[in-house]
């Protein structure tokens, strides 16, 4: 499954739920951190359940907690892949 | 229609009740369906009630399926939520209602004992909680309901086990019911007081001259109040519990 997976999927799936949490869908970058988005934990945790029903891979609370920025989300996704 | 009528008819999806095959847990199980639910009626060990309980309900119109399994067990819970979902939908509406009691003074209680009840009436209803609550967030709705008690908030020797189990119950649905509040999903408890059921025949004498209402209330007491809470109208109730005992815990 890893293999078949791009970034570019990633971000896309990212984006989408970030934008189904609320967030201004201008203000997403790579660059935007979850605060300036006003993305919480609970968003959080529900992107780590789609990215579980998705992609079948889980991500813990503790590695969840490090990420800081869009960026990191997409990057820690895909390092699990 | 009724107001948990148009709830039920306008969401896709199902309740579940744990501890669903008679007393209380049948009641609700009855009320949800009579709202137009489709109704999981889970069991651990009393599957032929459970399967009566799911003959009334179809008899009265309404769709239901008996289910076994343990809420001590996380497999058995697995299970139950992937056939309940691929049969009647997600799990929108959770009754945490399976409890089991085994009394005794703290004195001699033992640690199988305490354990035993800890795991079934709150560490199970926590399981449940947390594998309904995927769905719930999805669907921007959910309607937890912890069948709790008055024994917890309200001492009654020879209960240590119980009330504690009960009291965590309280406490634990406040906490989840801010933790999810924005998605539309509540959480509420109901504090049954003494309820005419098999669970507490032995109970009656001295607990029933301490309550105010002088009777024992029924299962469909409760069933009204978990009606209400599952209901659309209830959205804006959350984190609290509500008393069904007679005037009791007053």
């Amino acid at each position: 499954m890893s293999t078949t997976i791009t970034e570019d999927q990633i971000e896309s799936l990212v984006v989408e739920s970030l934008q189904t949490f609320g967030a201004n869908p201008e203000d997403i970058t790579r660059e935007a951190t979850f605060e300036a988005l006003d993305i919480d934990s609970l968003d959080l945790a529900e992107l780590s359940q789609i990215v579980h029903e998705q992609y079948g891979v889980e991500l813990k609370g503790s590695d969840v907690a490090e990420v800081k920025t869009v960026d990191d989300a997409i990057k820690l996704i895909a390092e699990r892949l | 229609m009724s107001a948990a009528e148009a709830t039920a008819a306008t969401r896709e999806g199902c309740a579940l009740v744990t501890g669903a095959s008679r007393g209380i847990g049948a009641a609700i199980a009855g009320a949800l369906a009579a709202d137009g639910w489709p109704v999981a009626v889970n069991f651990r060990a009393g599957q032929d009630a459970a399967e009566e309980v799911v003959a009334q309900i179809h008899a009265g119109g309404g769709r239901a399926l008996a289910v076994g399994a343990d809420v001590t067990s996380q497999v058995q819970l697995d299970a139950l939520f992937e056939r309940v979902e691929g049969e009647l939908g997600r799990v929108l509406v959770l009754v945490n209602n399976a409890g089991v009691r085994a009394d005794d003074l703290a004195l001699s209680l033992t640690d199988e004992d305490w354990g035993r009840v800890l795991d079934t009436n709150l560490t199970g209803a926590f399981r449940t909680t947390r594998r309904a609550l995927r769905g719930m967030i999805r669907e921007r709705f959910g309607r937890v309901i912890n069948v709790a008690s008055v024994v917890g908030p309200r001492a009654n020797a020879g209960q240590a086990n119980y009330a504690a189990a009960k009291a965590g119950l309280i406490g634990m649905t406040k906490t989840i019911a801010v933790e999810v509040a924005r998605r539309g999903v509540t959480v509420n408890a109901i504090a049954p007081g003494l309820i005419d059921t098999d669970m507490t025949g032995d109970l009656d004498g001295e607990l029933l001259s301490a309550v105010p209402a002088r009777r024992a209330g029924t299962p469909a007491d409760v069933a009204a109040c978990a009606s209400f809470l599952a209901s659309e109208q209830a959205g804006y109730v959350t984190g609290s519990t509500l008393y069904v005992d007679g005037g009791l815990a007053a």
